[in-house]
């Protein structure tokens, strides 16, 4: 006797948002990118319609990463001086389909380099590559606000995605992708409540906006709490296919950033002969956080090392053939 | 809960003045204020007073719909009417509302699957309303198979289990809670449910307190509808409230606001 599936309907769905503008979109990017616009829980082909498939972007530093292992470092130990190099690599070799850079040289406690330091460094990459670009400050909300309008205004009309804007913090964000015509990333710790409401004070300052957020729901990596990660999102999901805009917007994920700053990825073999070897465990390390938060609806993750974004790439192909 | 706003009715003498003089200022004036406050649909009925009251159905329906994006619910004992207002219905409309009594059913469950309409039934039939939640439900069956039959889907049944002014029928109050969670076990999907919630009140001091004690306690019991004053802030701020309290929101500190804005 045939089996009949059951179907779920949902009423609402994910809102699209555009990254990046191509010239005749005001900007300079080849091409755009689109993410969100899913009716159904992840890739249940079946229910709904997944239109855009996640992507990966790839994360450059505008100073040598001293703190990354050499299992990761040796890949781009040709590019650290330049950035555009380093971001044209990712492309071009790697397969990134966006480049999100951190502009680390900003922190007072490095460098402390000036938003044209940034500025410059930001058109060469620019450049460099055609994929739309996702920027993060340094991590400090203090100077982060004193550079994110000016690389803003600089960068007017490429639609970028800037980071970050939190529930303490997002008018500086929030007014330069207002101005400059950028979107935005919505950072909320954990904490579903505080994506929500933050959504909605950026709604306040502007309507228009709720249309080029990105929430990034904060991930933990594996081992640290990535499941209050997933149970997070998937409430998210299961409430924007339900009909509550406030949530129903594409999400972002720093799954490098947060894999790679755990001892898993980062201790030799010869300290744990029993955790296998480093170069290979960290890779998977990232590659499993990845795979779990694709599963939990992930649109955008941000990756570091080149063979796990090969393997997660491989299986979002895989996971975006049609099923129904 | 999906509030109806039932402000748009010739009870009202503002409302009952703008039919006798064709003026669509003060119905324009309640759909949007009504739409903006929270109101999910709009609730039109022209009143006791009108001769002609397919002519002011179909005349109220065309000026709240200028005014208004929002379904419409058509409120009429007079059938002509609510299907003169479903002709012009520029979305799918709510019908308010048929008894479990077979021909009224044959008419307007007819009516409902050619205007794809969702309906309100009454759990009642020709001997009134029923003192019990057994009663209650019995006739809420009756008219989900009827509903059923004319292959309208069960969910655009809104069962009405029929509230009495608490001042007169105390009793029936805590049967109306059991039907309401019982009428969720007629079918799946089950039935959604709906009341009139001023009703309750009728006659009381204490009106804007009782309707939305009420609303809160029915929520609880699964309503899904109220026909009620959409401009009643602290109602709407409740029924956001039990929303989130029912996990059927998700809390954020502009819970309330969201609500309010839903619809917008």
């Amino acid at each position: 006797m045939a089996v009949e599936i059951f179907k779920e309907k949902y009423r609402s769905q994910v809102r699209e948002v555009v990254l990046g503008a191509t010239k005749d979109e005001g900007g300079t990017r080849a091409q755009t990118v689109k993410v969100g616009g899913e009716t159904a829980l992840p890739f249940l082909h079946f229910e709904g319609k997944v239109p855009n498939r996640p992507v990966v972007a790839m994360e450059i530093w505008d100073i040598v990463p001293e703190e990354w292992p050499a299992s990761l470092k040796s890949y781009f130990e040709d590019v650290y001086s330049d950035p555009g190099a380093w971001a044209r690599k990712c492309v071009e070799q790697y397969g990134a389909d966006l480049i999100a850079i951190r502009f680390k040289s900003a922190d007072p406690d490095i460098k402390d380099a000036s938003a044209e330091e940034c500025i410059a460094t930001l058109k060469k990459v620019l450049e460099a590559v055609g994929v739309p670009l996702i920027v993060y400050g340094c991590g400090k909300a203090e100077k982060d606000n004193t550079i994110i309008g000016p690389i803003a205004e600089a960068a007017a009309g490429e639609n970028l995605l800037l980071g970050v804007a939190e529930q303490d913090n997002y008018k500086a964000v929030a007014s330069a992708a207002m101005a400059h015509k950028h979107s935005i990333i919505a950072q909320s710790p954990i904490d579903i409540n505080i994506a929500k409401q933050l959504n909605i004070l950026i709604a306040e300052m502007s309507t228009p906006l709720l249309d080029r957020i990105v929430i990034d729901p904060t991930v933990a990596a594996l081992g640290y709490g990535l499941e209050y990660s997933y149970s997070i999102m998937e409430r998210a999901r299961f409430g924007a296919l339900q009909g509550d805009r406030m949530l129903a917007m594409p999400t972002i994920a720093n799954v490098g950033h947060e894999v790679w700053s755990k001892k898993e990825a980062n201790i030799s073999e010869e300290e744990q002969p029993g955790w296998g070897d480093q170069a290979e465990r960290s890779l998977t390390w990232e590659v499993t956080t990845a795979a779990a938060l694709l599963q939990a609806g992930m649109d955008i993750l941000v990756m570091r090392h080149p063979g796990a974004v090969k393997l997660i790439k491989k299986q979002i192909d895989e996971l975006m053939q049609d099923n129904s | 809960m999906i509030i109806i706003g039932e402000r748009i009715n010739g009870m009202f003498r503002d409302i009952a003045k703008a039919i006798r003089e064709k003026d669509p200022r003060a119905v324009q004036e309640w759909a949007r204020k009504q739409e903006a406050m929270g109101a999910g649909y709009l609730d039109i009925n022209v009143g006791p007073a009108v001769a002609d009251r397919v002519s002011a159905m179909r005349w109220l329906v065309e000026v709240a719909q200028e005014a208004t994006k929002l379904p419409l619910c058509l409120d009429s004992t007079d059938y002509d009417a609510i299907e003169a207002g479903l002709e012009i219905c520029k979305q799918p409309a709510m019908i308010n509302s048929v008894p479990a009594i077979a021909e009224k059913m044959d008419r307007i469950f007819t009516m409902a699957s050619k205007y794809n309409a969702e309906v309100i039934g009454l759990a009642m039939n020709e001997e009134g309303i029923p003192k019990d939640a057994e009663s209650r439900v019995a006739l809420a069956m009756e008219l989900v198979a009827n509903c059923d039959a004319y292959g309208i889907p069960i969910d655009s049944l809104y069962i009405d289990p029929l509230a009495l002014p608490c001042n007169v029928g105390q009793a029936h109050g805590p049967e109306v809670f059991e039907t309401l969670r019982q009428i969720k076990l007629l079918s799946d999907p089950p039935p959604k449910t709906v009341v009139g919630l001023s009703n309750i009140s009728q006659g009381t001091k204490n009106r804007e307190l009782i309707n939305r004690n009420f609303a809160v306690m029915a929520m609880a019991c699964g309503l899904d509808a109220a026909i009620a004053d959409a401009c009643d802030e602290e109602l709407v701020a409740a029924v956001a409230t039990a929303r989130v309290l029912l996990n059927m929101d998700i809390y954020c500190d502009s819970y309330v606001d969201v609500f309010r804005s839903q619809n917008q």
